[in-house]
């Protein structure tokens, strides 16, 4: 446009005319100095102080934690309340445990065929013979269930609670699927009994300690490239469509487009997650993937701050740990102190732990 | 000159309500059209239409070369037409620069909006100096004023960079201030582009209207100057007839 003429409208009348916000070094720096602080803690602390069975807790919680950041991703930023990931990490659970097995079997079957009378390994299960291939298989797998989904879902404008729904209703149609093929997942028990990864011992403190520094750093990277995304184009987008998905339309993007792509980012980030589960954990089954722990995880996040995807990484391993406490202590008691605290922070703390400890931060300032 | 758009028969039922009742409408590349009518006329309606929103029951929409109708919203949009709401509806978790900026990148490929966004680009610059929110650029859209809402709506509207713009009552809230301002702002857009404006208010249209067209109970009443329209007798009777002395005083 030439005849700009700045006369028009420049004059504006309002009370919020204040110069931009412009952050100072100090709290520029603060977020990668806790990045740093929490890095030295997890990768050099934790592994020096805790006694190995509680550094495979951690691990575990830090597991949980990938599938979190991916929830936040999905429900925080794009308002997609993911009530099924435990179907994305089952399925790169599956992945590696197959793997696992085969290796084990060296050439054989794995132990629960021999027990359920299958003679001849099933089609499916051959290529995860290949660790290229079944590694591979832990997050395209789940990319593509997501895409394929996501695609179906969201061009038929399906949302809020109804495309939660769906998500529930698929990890229970996933859990009755595995129950019922016994000879081809292990069914109710699922797939156990793992001895090595890659040729170490999976019994090994060290290789324990080894796989925990990894998960680490997996979460670590993850973390990174969630928050660039977050903060890219990409990111205000997906807050735009999380905000009027119909407004965006408007705006020349296809929003089915921009939430399956999303969905499928959560899904891939569940799927590496189930897959470092198996050797940390040592088993996947039903009962791991199913609508109650993806409900949890759900939970987590809601409990940490599902906006700040820090919020997600916090409520993964504070509710894990809480979770382990409690049970310990009073068994069954956990789901319903799990449920009230789920309550009491979407009503009184939408924001979570994170918005309450920022919050006093800010106030303290 | 061709005609950019070219509406033919349309028609719009809901749920048995003919809310729009065979339109036709053309309007000339590098047109400012205004659209009138009382509450209820069909005009946001014919907007939905156009844009997507709302599938007609008969007719055609066409636009240059393409047919309209039946397209997706986003489609439209990437074929060059934009619009505006009756309540305004930007982002308020976004700054006006990221507002803006979304909307003026949506050519981009998906993938390449991966990247954070630096600076602030060409198009931004100039929505944001034409709707004079410059100074607001990095603050967040819920803390504008309704007024300013709007202006940054019609500045989304122009980052797009549409070959046709449609406002649906762009002043409809605005202080008698922000209505001239607004008219200014509409009257610079219209000297590039094609426009089409839905109003009420018979005193902007007096001020900055040259083409009128009147809808009345989903048909077009008559089209014209502003002179002819206020002038015309039909137009006096419907548009204003439940309140005569507010239509002397109005469009007399
Ligand atoms: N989605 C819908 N379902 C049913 N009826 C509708 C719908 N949208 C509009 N209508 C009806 O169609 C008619 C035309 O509405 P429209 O919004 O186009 O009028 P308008 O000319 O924009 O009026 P206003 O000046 O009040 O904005 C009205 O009677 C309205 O009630
Ligand atoms: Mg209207």
């Amino acid at each position: 446009m030439s005849g700009t003429d700045m006369s028009v409208v420049t004059e504006v009348p309002d009370p919020v005319r204040m110069p931009p916000e412009r952050p100072s070094w100090r709290t520029r720096l603060r977020g990668p100095a806790v990045f740093a602080a929490v890095a030295v803690l997890a990768l050099v602390v934790a592994p020096l102080l805790l006694e190995p069975f509680r550094l495979g807790l951690l691990a575990k919680y830090l597991v949980y934690a990938i599938v979190a950041l991916g929830i936040a991703l999905a429900w925080g930023q794009g308002g997609m309340l993911v009530l099924g990931q435990g179907v994305f990490f089952g399925l790169g659970g599956y992945a590696m445990g197959m793997y696992l097995k085969l290796t084990e079997a060296q050439g054989g079957l794995p132990d629960f065929m021999v027990w359920s009378g299958v003679e001849t390994l099933p089609a499916l299960w051959t290529p995860f013979a290949n660790p290229f291939f079944a590694l591979a298989m832990v997050v395209v797998g789940p990319v593509a269930l997501a895409l394929v989904l996501g695609t179906l879902v969201f061009r038929q404008r399906v949302r809020g609670a109804y495309f939660a729904i769906l998500t529930q209703a698929l990890a229970a149609a996933f859990v009755i699927l595995l129950i019922g093929q016994q000879g081809l997942t292990g069914g109710t028990n699922g797939l156990t009994n793992f001895f090595e990864l890659f040729g170490q011992d999976l019994a090994l403190d060290s290789t324990q300690r080894g796989l925990y520094l990894a998960v680490v750093v997996v979460l670590g990277l993850l973390y990174l490239g969630t928050r660039q995304l977050v903060n890219s184009r990409f990111g205000r987008l997906l807050v735009a469509v999380r905000d009027g998905e119909d407004r965006v339309r408007f705006l020349g993007y296809d929003p089915a487009t921009v939430k399956t792509v999303t969905f499928a980012i959560s899904a891939g980030m569940a799927g590496l997650a189930g897959a470092f589960f198996v050797p940390v954990v040592g088993i996947i089954s039903p009962a791991l993937l199913g609508v109650v722990p993806s409900l949890e995880l759900v939970v987590a996040v809601a409990v940490g701050g599902r906006y700040a995807l820090a919020g997600a990484v916090l409520g993964a391993v504070v509710m894990g740990y809480a979770k382990t406490i409690f049970s310990e202590q009073f068994a069954g008691g956990w789901l319903y102190l799990q449920g009230a605290l789920f309550i009491l922070v979407m009503t009184l703390a939408p924001k979570g732990l994170l918005g309450l400890l920022r919050r006093r931060k800010e106030v303290a300032r | 000159m061709s005609a950019l758009l070219s509406v033919r028969g349309l028609s719009v039922v809901f749920d048995g309500f003919t809310a729009i009742d065979g339109v036709d409408l053309t309007v000339e590349q590098g047109e400012l059209r205004f659209l009138i009518g009382p509450n209820g006329a069909g005009k946001t309606t014919l907007i939905d239409v156009i844009t997507g929103l709302t599938r007609p029951a008969a007719g055609t929409v066409r636009f240059g070369e393409q047919d309209l109708v039946g397209r997706r919203e986003h489609e439209i949009v990437r074929l060059g037409v934009g619009r505006t709401f009756q309540t305004s509806v930007v982002f308020g978790e976004l700054t006006v620069a990221e507002n803006l900026d979304l909307a003026a990148s949506f050519r981009r490929p998906l993938w390449s909006l991966a990247r954070r966004r630096r600076g602030i680009s060409e198009a931004v610059a100039e929505a944001l100096a034409t709707t004079g929110l410059a100074e607001l650029a990095e603050r967040p859209a819920r803390v504008l004023s309704h007024g300013q809402r709007q202006w940054l709506e019609i500045g989304m509207l122009l980052a797009q960079r549409p070959r046709l713009l449609l406002l649906d009552e762009p002043v409809a809230g605005m202080s008698l201030e922000e209505r001239s301002r607004t008219g200014e702002l509409l009257t610079e857009i219209a000297r590039d582009h094609t426009v089409i404006v839905v109003e009420h208010d018979m005193d902007f249209l007096r001020r900055y209207a040259s083409q009128v067209t009147v809808l009345h109970e989903g048909r077009v009443l008559t089209e014209g100057s502003v002179a002819e329209i206020r002038a015309d007798p039909r137009v006096q009777e419907v548009y204003l007839g439940r309140a005569r002395r507010e239509a002397k005083d109005v469009v007399g």
